[in-house]
């Protein structure tokens, strides 16, 4: 009886061995998957942590942010700092100013938790890298935003005749030695 | 003088000339592009593309990774013995290289035909091991001289199943010519050995001599999972730790051609070597188209049955051979020599 169990476990083994060939086959036969990654990057998934931005609204392409600071009551590493001015024309303050020590963040998403307009989100930018520690301690939301806009302007059909350009929120330029 | 070398007694000189030249291009340009099929398929076989960064799709990489070689200094380490580890790398590639000359790849493509070729190819091919032992031992590492005690060993587990199955299909065959073998199997693939011994009742556990020959061609030409002689993950590169540059290529080199000859031969003995499978589009370049078809088919799974399974522990590797292989296969031997005296001993009785 053991020699027919030894010859079973010789053919077991054996076809185990074909099943493990058959395994690979299948993902040989399958396209691969590589993302060359300088030249090729993937979308970053919906709930991907990068640093908080400002949320541009795509109605209007402005901030929702009317400067309330709760934001930077919530943070908890205290690396916001938000600035805020009553435009004309306008019921609420709009924000002229946010700066994010992203140094200190810990990207714990209190602040976006505490909004009360969804004014900020996680933004999905993974590769920041810079040369100067200054271009994280202070990095300038409004600025940024800015610049989305720009992005977002061309996506946009110019504003209808009659309705009042948006006035724009032109961040002021400071001196990044000082705090 | 054109007609000495061409059609006079010089033909044979003339001969000699182009088989060197052709056969050094043929081992050079397909170990490189070996190297490359097989990083390629390692690639696909893991959902990576390999290397596809030298050149369209990668192909140029094996010339910038041969010049690279050659450039590379080839450094005798102190205290090795000099002349044992600069003829080492020698030592491999040349058996291969003589074995190739008497495979027939067509009908009228061959080195020379020998009527002991299948004798001539095993007892070439055992001396690459030879090289390696020798390459191991002049080193003065640990992990050489490990890796050359292993690799004795395992190839005289393997040569003794391998031998066993070989005298099989000499008795079935009848004949050492390779071109004879060859020319048994004509006219489809239910002539080709591995089937012919089913339906004329010579021997029909031949499908599974077939797949004893190739796990023992496996081990013999230190393919993974037995590829014992470069464990690189406990014995660093094993036999090739102290080589550098170019005599290092040459190992592998040596490597590739001992697998290009092994599916040689497998394709020979048991897949009717250029004939064609359907019976017809045989002779001439057909044959060439066959063979060459065959051969990097079984080069395929090499690299296939690599890139699958771990390398064996080495009490596995022999237990396989001693335990399995050796008894399987002398019972496959005594079977077939029992069933071709059969109808003998019938006559003679009846």
């Amino acid at each position: 009886m053991s020699m027919i169990a030894a010859f079973q476990e010789v053919y077991r083994g054996f076809m185990s061995l074909l099943t493990g060939m058959r395994i690979t086959l299948g993902q040989f036969l399958k396209p691969n998957i590589t993302v060359q990654y300088p030249r090729q990057t993937l979308p970053m998934p919906a709930r991907f942590r990068g640093h908080i931005e400002l949320t541009l609204d795509p109605e209007t392409g402005k901030s929702l942010c009317t400067a309330c600071k709760l934001c930077e009551r919530a943070c908890p590493s205290e690396c916001i700092a938000v600035d805020g001015a009553k435009l004309e024309g306008q019921k609420t303050k709009s924000v002229t100013e946010y700066l994010l020590n992203f140094t200190t963040c810990s990207l714990c998403g209190a602040c976006i938790e505490a909004c009360p307009f969804d004014a900020i989100q996680f933004s999905k930018v993974y590769n920041v890298v810079s040369l100067s520690r200054d271009d994280f301690s202070r990095m300038d939301m409004v600025k940024q935003l800015a610049e989305r806009r720009q992005v977002w302007a061309q996506t946009q059909p110019p504003p209808a005749a009659g309705t009042a350009a948006a006035p724009a929120i032109v961040p002021q330029p400071q001196d990044p030695k000082t705090p | 003088m054109l007609d000495y070398f061409l059609t006079g007694p010089g033909q044979a000189f003339t001969r000699l000339i182009i088989y060197l030249v052709a056969f050094l291009a043929f081992v050079g340009l397909n170990a490189a592009y070996l190297v490359l099929a097989e990083r390629k398929g390692a690639g696909w076989f893991q959902r990576r593309p390999g290397p596809n960064e030298v050149g369209p799709a990668g192909l140029l990489q094996p010339i910038v990774d041969g010049v690279k070689l050659i450039v590379k200094q080839t450094i005798v380490p102190p205290g090795t013995d000099g002349l044992l580890f600069r003829l080492a790398p020698a030592i491999m590639l040349v058996p291969a290289f003589m074995c190739l000359a008497t495979i027939p790849y067509a009908e009228s493509v061959y080195g020379r035909s020998i009527n002991v070729g299948l004798l001539m190819v095993f007892s070439f091919g055992s001396i690459s091991v030879f090289a390696i032992m020798l390459g191991g031992w002049a080193s003065r590492n640990k992990y050489a001289v490990i890796s050359a005690a292993r690799i004795v060993s395992q190839n005289i587990a393997y040569e003794i199943p391998m031998l066993l199955v070989v005298i099989t299909m000499l008795m079935v065959t009848g004949t050492m010519n390779l071109q004879e073998i060859v020319g048994q199997q004509a006219g489809g693939f239910w002539h080709w050995n591995i089937l012919k011994g089913i339906w004329t009742l010579t021997n029909p556990l031949m499908p599974m001599t077939f797949v004893i020959f190739f796990i023992c061609m496996l081990a013999e030409t230190n393919r993974a999972p037995f590829d014992m002689a470069e464990a690189e993950s406990e014995l660093i590169a094993g036999a090739f730790t102290e080589y550098a540059g170019f005599s290092w290529g040459l190992f592998f080199m040596g490597e590739y051609a001992n697998i290009v000859v092994s599916c040689s031969v497998g394709t020979i003995l048991f897949l009717g070597g250029w004939q064609s499978p359907i019976g017809v589009l045989s002779g001439g370049a057909w044959g060439l188209l066959w063979f060459f078809a065959k051969m990097y088919l079984l080069i395929f799974i090499v690299i296939w049955i690599r890139w699958t399974f771990p390398r064996t522990q080495f009490y596995g590797l022999l237990n396989l051979s001693w335990k399995i292989l050796i008894p399987v296969s002398l019972f496959t031997l005594m079977l077939t020599g029992a069933l071709l005296r059969l109808p003998l001993l019938l006559h003679q009785l009846f």
